[in-house]
């Protein structure tokens, strides 16, 4: 870390860029915020390890429109979104430095606290220097460890690879963290009866509050005023109108960012409730690559979106009948 | 003091459910809320904190006020009925109790809220003392002891028990409806739980936390803070922190179309949403930063000044463990108190 804190100062320093868009140290040993640093001095907060899953590729529509350029520090997973956003013109690459941070896989408190580890004082094992084998817990009730693999978020056992697809500069080692294939829960819901996935899509969606954590932390959500805002239409609602409504926010959103989303795993990472909302997303993706071949969203911002452009070979609506 | 075997909750829990409706901890999809009890519910008293506060049994997210149906020419305006039935929300923590004696300030003072007020003279708080603390845990920054919990019937476990003790009218009324399931009990074992609570309590991080500078008095001084603006950066807007407290009150009403007619309700409002109070004229608060600050003004200015110095947090820490950018009123209070050492 204290690299890259070198590395940002420098570049702080030599004026190459206005400000560093990272993490800074949270208050317990779990809880880092994002956040600016403007100057040298105030780096000596800055902070990366295993709890900095925030994907600051969003951060970054906002930073384009201040003055000078901005370090952004982006994993590999991030580096996908930002080049979505490069796409859609709602970033600024010029405005950027991307500092492609390394990654060995980003914790899960829920997972940490679903494994009955409570009362946190300190942690060890989650700094970028380490091997991210096991993570220490100091607690209030005693010591305890838990595998590093265990306490990952869902979306880095899926983890496409740790090869930033834009960067300026790189730093920090990663590691291997793949251990399932992205789609197996997409086809265990896939075989599932109509009747079954009905009611385990409405036993997760029964749980959403409406606070929109997903929406807004989604780099793929970023119209500047969302239909669900919007005084004008009977949609804007802060609850769920009737159980109808609690998918239909979802599944709008769903559609809203078929073929845009990278799948980097916010929604899910975000949800105060747990609900596995890349599902969604992740049915998507697999369904455009078997009807129009692999994508990956973000991989190329130059690429021809499938869902964006006509080609002879499309797939005819009547695929949907046949599919069933 | 009374006492019932934990492996006999359910005959408790059928047994009030038999004449009210029982509105305790369930655990569904991998997270535990409120929510009804009925025979297949997996009850969970283990978990520390809801996701959800128990506010909903009194102030649900959404609640209909009334209906409007057309007929013709004819406009029919029928009023939502209020609640007449008896309930028991059992299992609240002592956070949340004092989060309803919060919104009792806001919604039983003049003019009286007729929905707010009928739930809470229909229900019944059996509250449960927290046997493990944790880190993100401050009540007792607001005076809170959560090894002696308000509400009408105070609950604790320890050991293979569950511990009783009526503390009002109507927590005396509901421990004759289950009497024959309570056995008589030492206090002693609750005392000893009382002690070891209350010795993790005192070593709680936040536990010690000051609130000095934060009182009704600190408008001008705190609303005009530079701090406000380096504080809200990396908030998303989202309302995670509104939904998820047991005090956040503020409600929006909207109109639902039903085809045939208008179903007026209320639902909670969050001051992190950009048509929060927004009027007919304008908006009050026009950027994130106005409507961050707004969040904490309430909780530690405004609120303790209209209602004589009372808090409207209870330190739960609900937002500190679910906001996704990890940000807090700890980290708020925090920071103001290193502005002026």
């Amino acid at each position: 870390m204290q690299e890259l804190i070198d590395r940002a100062k420098a570049l702080l320093e030599d004026g190459t860029v206005r400000r560093v868009l990272g993490w800074k140290t949270g208050d317990l040993p779990y809880d880092p915020e994002p956040a600016y640093f403007e100057t040298p001095e105030s780096l000596k907060d800055f902070v990366y390890n295993g709890f900095c899953g925030a994907n600051l590729s969003k951060y970054m529509i906002e930073a384009s429109k201040l003055e000078g350029r901005t370090l952004v520090c982006l994993k590999p997973c991030d580096t996908y979104s930002f080049n979505q956003l490069l796409a859609e013109h709602r970033v600024d690459r010029d405005k950027a430095y991307i500092l492609g941070v390394g990654c060995k896989g980003k914790l899960s408190m829920e997972k940490i606290k679903a494994a009955g580890i409570k009362g946190i004082r300190s942690v060890s094992g989650a700094e970028l220097t380490d091997p991210a084998e096991t993570l220490f817990f100091d607690t209030l009730y005693g010591k305890a460890e838990m595998p590093y693999r265990d306490a990952m978020l869902e979306r880095c056992h899926v983890c496409r690879g740790k090869t930033h697809a834009v960067y300026d500069a790189l730093i920090g080692d990663s590691k291997d963290t793949t251990d399932a294939d992205r789609f197996d829960e997409v086809r265990r819901i896939e075989a599932l009866s109509p009747e079954e996935k009905f009611a385990f899509f409405q036993k997760e969606l029964s749980k959403c509050i409406r606070c929109n954590a997903c929406r807004n932390v989604c780099p793929a959500c970023s119209c500047r005023q969302c239909v669900f805002d919007s005084a004008k239409f009977d949609s804007a609602q802060k609850a769920n109108a009737d159980s109808f409504e609690e998918k239909m926010f979802h599944i709008i959103r769903a559609f809203d960012v078929a073929g845009r989303c990278t799948d980097c795993g916010e929604c899910s990472r975000v949800c105060p409730q747990g609900i596995p909302l890349h599902l969604f997303n992740r049915k998507f993706i697999k369904d455009i690559n078997e009807l129009y071949g692999d994508y990956q969203a973000g991989a190329d911002p130059t690429a021809k979106a499938p869902l964006t452009s006509f080609t002879l070979d499309d797939a005819e609506p009547n695929i949907v009948a046949e599919r069933g | 003091m009374k006492r019932i075997k934990l492996e006999h909750l359910k005959a408790l829990y059928r047994r009030i459910s038999e004449t009210r409706a029982l509105y305790l901890p369930v655990r569904s999809a991998g997270k535990t809320n409120f929510a009804f009890w009925t025979e297949d519910a997996e009850a969970d008293l283990d978990t520390l904190k809801t996701v959800k506060s128990p506010k909903d049994a009194f102030f649900p997210q959404s609640e209909t006020l009334y209906t409007c149906r057309r007929e013709g020419q004819k406009l029919h305006v029928e009023p939502e009925e209020l609640a007449n039935q008896d309930f028991v929300v059992f299992g609240m923590k002592a956070c949340d109790v004092q989060g309803v004696r919060v919104l009792d300030q806001v919604f039983l003072k003049d003019p009286v809220d007729s929905f707010y007020a009928a739930r809470r003279q229909h229900g019944t708080i059996v509250s449960l003392a927290c046997h493990a603390p944790e880190e993100t845990c401050f009540c007792k920054v607001f005076q809170i002891d959560c090894a002696a919990p308000a509400g009408d019937v105070a609950a604790w476990i320890a050991a293979e028990y569950l511990y009783w003790q009526p503390q009002t009218e109507k927590g005396e009324a509901l421990t004759e409806l289950v009497s024959d399931l309570l056995e008589d009990a030492e206090t002693a074992p609750v005392d000893a739980e009382q002690a070891a609570i209350r010795a993790m309590v005192e070593q709680l991080p936040y536990s010690h936390l000051s609130l000095e500078g934060w009182n009704g008095n600190a408008t001008e001084e705190k609303f005009d803070s530079p701090l406000w603006e380096q504080l809200y950066k990396p908030c998303l807007a989202c309302g995670t922190c509104t939904f998820v407290c047991p005090t956040c009150q503020c409600y929006d009403i909207k109109d639902y179309d039903t085809g045939k007619g208008v179903q007026r309700y209320r639902c909670w409002d969050s001051c992190m949403y950009s048509d929060f109070t927004m009027m007919a004229a304008a908006n009050s608060r026009t950027s994130q930063m106005q409507r961050f600050r707004q969040r904490f003004m309430h909780k530690l200015v405004y609120f303790p000044a209209n209602n004589d110095g009372m808090y409207s947090c209870v330190g739960c820490g609900r937002c500190v463990e679910k906001c996704p950018a990890h940000l807090n009123i700890v980290k708020v209070i925090k920071a103001f108190g290193k502005e002026d050492p």
